[in-house]
């Protein structure tokens, strides 16, 4: 048994000239595709070598930065909050940090529903309404929570509420358009079933859209309230709240021990919150 | 539509309301438990991140006032008065955006090639051996987990002020976003072209290139060019930790007040982004499309 393979490699490769000949279209190279992957995979390191050039990319500066990288992470070991007072205050900022995420993404969620639900083509049928509105909210999409934040720090001050509202207008311009996707995608047979039957148009999107449309919102709510706890750690580097600040100032003034610990943190927060939601989402999606 | 419904008695319609009642009634309880639980902890989360209702509705004003900001220059004169003067610095916006760009593309890369390696070896159905799939899949969480500016933060500290910080950052949690797709995809695939190679006593390398790969590689390209997009975005603000790019120019202008600049920049940054997404998602359809003609 074990022979077979390596005999018939052996037999293939003795009358490999008469399957060439039988078989011709099976051996020709295609030269004209062959030619397109290699142009556009030549093409792309290209730009990846002029890139590395561009940004100064220099071996010497790879081995020191790697030397002095492992050197980090040397004295990153073991994790340690120094003292005690230190933990509990890392274990606050955990907590508002875990807040402005919450809070965020509940406020984008309410937020996206009258925009998803105008920014649907089946609900609001005017052509040039829907294209300016999913222009907007393109143009909310493409600018970065950090960003935002840096806005609203501006506008409410320092702290974690310019945090919570960063990570609502940042989402919700995002869930307002898997939501219009949503409702779009809706099956139009139970909408039609609730005006057969006298109800309006309200009545139509109670309880013919929004059942359709919920467990999705919900599912997308809660995968975005995981994404949005890593993202809630890093706006406190600019100073809107949670241990992002902390983790920024332990790395500014090189206590690695430290960071090595808020960033365990941050991977168990995550992990736990994961493992909820993952069940959470699963109860939700199920359940209808 | 004329309405030429015939309404039932009341008699006739109390049983059916008392059917459909007791229907939901225990859907209606887990909903409200579910409505009390969540308002306990958003209520919880308000005075953990400080919300102030007096705070903010005295500050909404100032966030009009800011947007009006941003569209005067300094003399006080709209900005679309003097485009000249509003987009004062655009040479050295447009070079630094394209070193942003340039930054998301060559880390993007990078973490690709890592996440392309990655991924074949956290594949069930590729590697036999538990631990290498185990240790490889922890590697790939932890990179994923951490957030890229994380990494910049302590590639700055060791590789210095600049854009290898920032490409690098992008690379690690590229390598970590992708290889969990890219193990999905792997995972997913049809084993009959794998055993019909194996069988012919093709090595382990063999197999991937001539039997996984032709099925992933359209998946594993539109996945990364998905990535790009995001990249993209995160790489606009990695300045804000000295990694390279434009965030530097946008932190400097927002924290000095420079509104004009603000917006400028802004707009440069969005118009890319749109036009970045625009082409990918281009590129993405012709990948699928492709796909589903093989």
């Amino acid at each position: 048994m074990s022979d077979a393979p390596a005999d018939l490699r052996a037999a293939f490769l003795a009358r490999g000239a008469e399957m060439e000949a039988a078989y011709p279209q099976m051996f020709r190279a295609d030269w004209r595709t062959r030619a397109g992957t290699i142009g556009l995979i030549g093409g792309a390191l290209l730009v990846y070598v002029l890139g590395l050039y561009d940004l100064e990319f220099s071996p010497s500066v790879i081995f020191h930065g790697m030397w002095r990288l492992a050197d980090i992470v040397g004295l990153m070991l073991p994790p340690s909050p120094g003292t005690w007072d230190r933990f509990l205050l890392y274990l606050d900022a955990l907590g508002q940090t875990l807040s402005i995420a919450l809070l965020g993404t509940l406020a984008a969620a309410l937020l996206s529903v009258p925009f998803g639900f105008l920014a649907a083509r089946n609900v609001v049928a005017n052509g040039i309404l829907h294209v300016l509105i999913r222009r907007s909210l393109d143009t909310i999409r493409s600018i970065d929570t950090l960003i935002w934040a840096l806005i609203w720090i501006n506008v409410v001050g320092l702290g974690p509420f310019a945090g919570a509202l960063a990570i609502a207008s940042s989402d919700f311009a995002a869930y307002a358009k898997l939501m219009s996707e949503a409702i779009e995608a809706a099956d139009r047979r139970p909408v039609e079933g609730v005006a057969a039957s006298g109800g309006g148009r309200l009545t139509a999107i109670r309880f013919g859209i929004v059942p359709q449309v919920l467990p999705i919102l919900a599912s997308q709510v809660l995968y975005y309230f995981e994404s949005n706890t890593r993202s809630a750690t890093i706006i406190g580097v600019v100073g809107a709240g949670g241990i992002g600040l902390h983790l920024s100032e332990a790395i500014r003034v090189l206590e690695w021990q430290e960071t090595s610990f808020l960033i365990l943190m941050v991977l168990v927060t995550v992990a736990i919150i994961d493992a909820l939601s993952g069940r959470l989402r699963g109860a939700i999606i199920g359940r209808r | 539509m004329p309405r030429t419904i015939t309404i039932p008695p009341d008699a006739q319609l109390e049983p059916l309301l008392r059917g459909y009642r007791s229907a939901v009634a225990a859907k209606q309880r887990r909903l409200l438990l579910g409505i009390a639980i969540l308002t306990f902890c958003v209520i919880v989360a308000g005075a953990g991140a400080e919300v102030d209702a007096d705070k903010f509705f005295s500050g909404i004003g100032n966030f009009g006032d800011y947007f009006d900001r941003l569209l005067l220059l300094d003399s006080g004169e709209r900005v679309w008065t003097d485009p000249a003067e509003w987009f004062w610095g655009i040479h050295r916006w447009t070079r630094l955006l394209g070193e942003t760009l340039l930054i998301a593309y060559v880390g993007n890369l990078t973490g690709t090639l890592g996440a392309f390696i990655g991924c074949f070896l956290c594949s069930r159905n590729l590697v036999r051996s538990a631990p290498l799939r185990m240790v490889v899949r922890r590697i790939l969480e932890f990179c994923r987990t951490v957030p890229d500016i994380v990494f910049a933060l302590i590639f700055v500290a060791s590789f210095g002020l600049g854009a290898i910080a920032g490409v690098l950052a992008i690379a690690v949690h590229t390598t970590g976003a992708l290889g969990k797709l890219f193990s999905e995809v792997v995972e997913s695939i049809d084993m009959k072209p794998v055993e019909g190679i194996a069988s012919t006593g093709g090595s382990w390398f063999a197999q991937v290139r001539f039997g996984v790969l032709p099925q992933v590689l359209s998946n594993f390209a539109s996945y990364a060019l998905l990535r790009f997009e995001i990249n993209v975005r995160g790489a606009t603000v990695l300045g804000v930790v000295g990694a390279g790019g434009i965030g530097q120019d946008l932190i400097t202008a927002i924290r000095q007040f420079h509104t004009s600049d603000v917006s400028a920049i802004l707009l440069l940054i969005i118009g890319c982004v749109m036009v970045i997404d625009a082409v990918s998602e281009r590129l993405r359809h012709r990948l699928i499309s492709q796909e589903r003609r093989t």
